[in-house]
């Protein structure tokens, strides 16, 4: 029969190798499901995969919007990761990450129609703060009394959700809107607009802000005293405890930054690709983010490139839908898919697969 | 700075979008904001579509993308389709309207339509239809048809649209039956089946005996089947309702237009217009009336339903207050668009207040 | 307005997330989190629509719904116990799974019309003056579910294998020494919460609404995880948070429907309010309600 065995280190070799054998195995199955839809495989899977990257017509601008929409996901994803590590269960992301747009939104709308160069980095002091805040909340309860913070942060994305819906609805409407529901857009005020740094790179601040996290995020894990307690606090609890590392300071550490960094993505993201505070402006970042902490391995360049990979199935199977006409569940079923059998092969890198004779008792 | 970034990036888009131009037969691309078989506003558009690609055959070529949410991702996906080659894009949800308007700017040479909204440019053009006069006749037949004297009305959002909805439900309603009443819930969604479906118990709940939806799905008259109250189709004709509960529907006949536009398309001759056409120009439908409706009744919701559409008669004339009972329109006096299009307030008779 | 109408309306209205939660608690009470309820509970609604339509039969769509959601539940069950992949990472997964899986089977079930679940009248219980209506007119899945929490209540406090679930769930290491087979009593307690999940959304297909629309559980599967832990992990707990939950839509609903203007937002937001504030009470007295082991993997290295 088989067994597993733990390996002493995750296996670098497998750590690498797993990420392919994922996307082969998606590939292969997913392949078979676009046949049953009776689409072309091959080519589905081309246009999923190759061609926002390589296609004459549209490559062009895709290539910078996988950037555009892998910014927030990794921003958020480092932020997750660090706690993670620490054994600390934030999945209330999609909260902070709506709280800081409304903040920083309602910041800068405070102050309409300034054309101050002030403005935008208050904007973004505030969404940072917003999402702060609604991160301790969980990390108050949990030191405090104790309570799990996986659960309390889950609550509060509803409550946040909630707070959205009235923002726009209500005292975030914007006034020249007719009635309807919805901000006034930020892509119309010159001043705050979180607009490409350099023309058709997809570079807004926000992505800025996702690679600068990246590098202060490897720096600070394999560096720094305060990466080595967080990382000893997930491993061995009590060996930190020992070592003087206060577990409150770890879950305020760990909470408040990825609230910050969850807070700024919903500002750099309100102020730029989505233009304005709208009901569903929530767009499920927040959740995807997890997914991309996981297949980044909690890695600050694995989570880079998670993003990326993540925001290409977004984008080709966009455009998957556009030239072949694949329905949209397929394609959910098709990341679903990929999550799946990266989370399987994953047992590759921490445990050893032995096939052992039935011991005689 | 920023605006120098702007033009240069169009300038490059355009560069690249001309490369498509290459093929001759016009392309035409649709955008929905829900699955293409919601069983309302979306799948009506999508059927349009298709209307509208069988009318041309080969003429031209049809592409479409469904469940596109609005805001960033709306914008990604229209420059997607300008970029495959559009010719001409159709934007069918309000929540398009900025985005629509920003990524026409991108692309001078591709025309978009959009669905409901209010923001025109030199490429863009908008559509609506005139609900209210559909409203009028559903409105009509509700205040008939009800034995309680109460109906219920779902709302989406408080926006002009759906409050003109209620206010022509509710004035024809009262011309059937004076002591009418109109009891209004708001659920904050355009589709959200099982939240439509308790709003509807809550109605019955309370009295109702007809519900009139201002949201997509069959929900309502699934609950209404089973209650044995009366509904009406909402954007699509709703036929596996028919006889009961639904009595009649309000039809969105987009195909017509869709079809005259692609057309002015394909002639060279299509500039930007602000479209709102209602029963009269065929783009508000009455589906068939079915169920116990008295004879009388079906007599007169016939004939305002052909005075609507051949002028003779707005469902918004004098004399009219509003909720407050100030004065709006005098005896004989017709709402103008202006007022209709931003209406923000009941009329009188109406009761609690809109959200906000 | 109405009480009797009012009740018999909510009980219709909470019987999803009643199901729902009730095989999440037990899931929970193992020391599994499955955050994908909500993908069971719309798989559940379709398999269930479709299986009803094509049968004829509505109890044969809420058994095939069961069987449908286990069969989802026992994927993240061999990726989670077996593979010991995260269950956090995999719960998600599932819900995408489970969104797209059943958008595409149910695409050719669009605007068709399910058979009724007819209404179970007890008789002399049924006539009663006003508890009559309120109570016991209902179909039979209203009663399934309340007889589902009583049997969950009776089997983790009275029987010796709801205490052996119990007891993984606390320390699994420790059940692992006694000789508890850990793995297989988490898989029987996952295939337990996908066949209620599946269940519940059959409900919102075949009675609530009853139709299949893509997407239609909408969210339906997270706050049945709000009220396992509203519930602090109790079955009667479950049952009242189910009813809170669904009794403050629907109450609002009506308040609307009756004319009042009514704080929609803040009254949405509230059940999730209140489990906060639960939490926050039963962790500060000390005890605490989730099981030990929740969320942890378990790979007996012995």
């Amino acid at each position: 029969m088989m067994r597993l065995e733990k390996r002493p280190q995750p296996s670098g070799y497998w750590t690498a190798l797993t990420p392919i054998l994922a996307v082969v195995l998606t590939m292969l199955v997913g392949g078979v499901m676009f046949w049953a839809l009776g689409k072309p495989p091959v080519e589905a899977i081309r246009t999923i995969f190759w061609d926002p990257l390589f296609h004459p017509q549209f490559a062009a601008y895709s290539r910078p919007q996988l950037l555009v929409k892998a910014g927030p996901l990794i921003l958020i994803a480092i932020g997750l990761s660090i706690g993670f590590r620490a054994g600390i269960w934030n999945i209330g992301a999609e909260g902070q990450y709506i709280m800081g747009a409304v903040t920083g939104a309602a910041v800068g709308l405070a102050f309409y129609p300034s054309e101050s160069v002030l403005l935008f980095p208050l904007m973004v002091i505030a969404g940072a703060l917003g999402g702060w805040a609604w991160a301790m909340i969980p990390a108050v309860l949990k030191t405090r009394f104790g309570t799990n913070e996986i659960l309390v942060s889950l609550m509060l994305v509803y409550v946040a959700e909630n707070i959205l819906a009235s923002a726009s609805a209500n005292w975030l409407r914007s006034p020249e809107g007719m009635g309807f529901p919805g901000s006034r857009n930020f892509k119309q005020w010159p001043a705050v607009f979180n607009d490409e740094l350099i023309a058709n790179t997809g570079m807004h601040w926000g992505v800025v802000t996702a690679f600068i996290a990246v590098i202060a995020a490897y720096v600070m894990m394999a560096r720094h005293i305060a990466g080595f307690n967080v990382r000893l606090t997930g491993e061995a609890p009590r060996a930190a405890r020992f070592s003087g590392v206060s577990p409150a300071r770890i879950v305020f550490l760990c909470l408040g930054l990825s609230g910050v960094l969850a807070g700024m993505a919903g500002l750099f993201e309100v102020t730029g690709p989505a233009g304005q505070i709208s009901i569903d402006f929530g767009s499920g970042y927040g959740f995807t983010a997890i997914i991309v902490a996981f297949l980044g391995r909690l890695n600050p360049f694995g989570i880079l490139a998670a993003g990326l990979l993540m925001a290409l199935t977004y984008i080709g199977g966009e455009l998957a839908q556009l030239m072949l006409g694949l329905p949209g569940a397929s394609i959910q079923l098709f990341q679903g898919m990929l999550l799946f059998f990266l989370l399987a092969t994953d047992v590759f890198t921490n445990y050893r697969v032995r096939l052992v004779r039935r011991e005689v008792a | 700075m920023k605006r120098r970034t702007l033009l240069a990036s169009a300038a490059a888009l355009s560069l690249i979008a001309g490369s498509a131009f290459a093929q001759d037969k016009p392309k035409v691309a649709f955008v929905y904001v829900g699955p293409a078989n919601d069983g309302g506003w979306s799948q009506h558009h999508h059927e349009a579509a298709m209307k509208m690609k069988a009318h041309f055959g080969d003429a031209i070529e049809v592409i479409e993308q469904e469940s596109v949410p609005e805001g960033a991702d709306a914008e990604r996906v229209l420059t997607q389709m300008a970029l495959s080659g559009a010719d001409l894009i159709f934007t069918t949800s309000f929540g398009y309207m900025d985005p629509t308007i920003n990524v026409a700017a991108k692309f001078p040479d591709v025309k978009f339509e959009h669905a409901t909204g209010y923001k025109t440019a030199e490429n863009v053009s908008v559509y609506s239809a005139r609900f209210y006069e559909g409203r009028a006749v559903t409105g009509y037949l509700a205040g008939a048809m009800t034995k309680t004297n109460k109906i219920g009305y779902i709302g989406s959002f408080p926006i002009p649209e759906v409050i003109r909805g209620i206010n022509s439900s509710y004035l024809h309603a009262k011309k059937a039956n004076p002591d009418v009443e109109i009891a209004v819930v708001w659920l904050s969604t355009w589709f959200d089946p099982a939240k439509e479906a308790d709003a509807t118990q809550a109605l019955l709940d309370q009295g109702a005996d007809v519900v009139l939806a201002h949201t997509d799905s069959t929900a309502p008259l699934s609950v209404l089947a089973k209650a044995g109250a009366y509904g009406f189709g909402q954007a699509a004709d709703m036929a596996e309702f028919k006889p009961e509960p639904r009595l009649s529907s309000i039809i969105d006949e987009w195909a017509p237009y869709y079809i005259e536009r692609v057309q002015a398309l394909i002639d060279g001759s299509w500039t930007s217009t602000n479209t709102w056409s209602g029963i009269g120009d065929g783009m508000v439908g009455i589906g068939e009336f079915t169920g116990p409706i008295p004879e009388e009744v079906l007599a007169t919701a016939t004939k305002m339903k052909e005075d609507i559409a051949s002028g003779a008669y707005h469902p918004f004339t004098g004399p009219i207050n509003k909720q407050d009972g100030s004065a709006w329109l005098a005896e004989g006096e017709v709402a103008d668009d202006g007022t209709l299009a931003g209406m923000s307030f009941y009329v009188e008779g109406v009761s609690g207040d809109i959200p906000n | 307005m109405d009480p009797v109408l009012l009740v018999a309306s909510i009980m219709v209205s909470a019987t999803p997330i009643l199901l729902a939660a009730l095989g999440e608690m037990v899931v929970e009470k193992s020391g599994v989190l499955n955050l994908g309820v909500e993908g069971m509970m719309i798989t559940g609604a379709v398999m269930g629509f479709a299986i009803a339509v094509s049968s004829g039969s509505p109890l044969l769509g809420f058994a095939g719904a069961a069987v449908s959601g286990a069969v989802l539940s026992l994927a993240f069950g061999f990726l989670t116990q077996y593979l010991l992949s995260n269950q956090v990472a995999t719960g998600l997964g599932l819900t995408l799974v489970g969104l797209g899986l059943s958008a595409l089977i149910g695409s050719n079930y669009e605007g068709q019309r399910a058979p009724a679940l007819g209404k179970l009248d007890i008789p002399l219980l049924g006539d009663l003056p006003v508890l009559g209506r309120m109570l016991f007119s209902h179909d039979i899945m209203v009663y399934v579910s309340l007889a589902l929490v009583a049997a969950v209540w009776a089997f983790l406090k009275f029987t010796r294998a709801g205490l052996i679930l119990r007891a993984v769930g606390e320390d699994h290491a420790s059940a692992h020494a006694l000789g508890y087979k850990v793995v297989r009593v988490r898989l029987a307690a996952i295939a337990f919460g996908g066949a209620c999940a599946g269940m519940g959304g059959a409900y919102v297909s075949l009675v609530r609404v009853p139709q299949w629309t893509e997407g239609m559980t909408a969210g339906a599967g997270w706050i049945a995880l709000a009220i396992v832990v509203f519930a602090s992990w109790r079955a009667l707990g479950v049952l009242i948070g189910a009813y809170l939950f669904g009794g403050v839509t629907v109450i609002q609903l009506n308040l609307q429907a009756a004319g009042t203007t009514v704080p929609v937002e803040l009254l949405s937001m509230s059940p999730y309010l209140i489990t906060i504030i639960v939490l926050v009470i039963i962790s500060a007295r000390g005890a605490q309600g989730a099981p030990a082991s929740l969320g942890r993997s378990f790979h007996a290295s012995s």
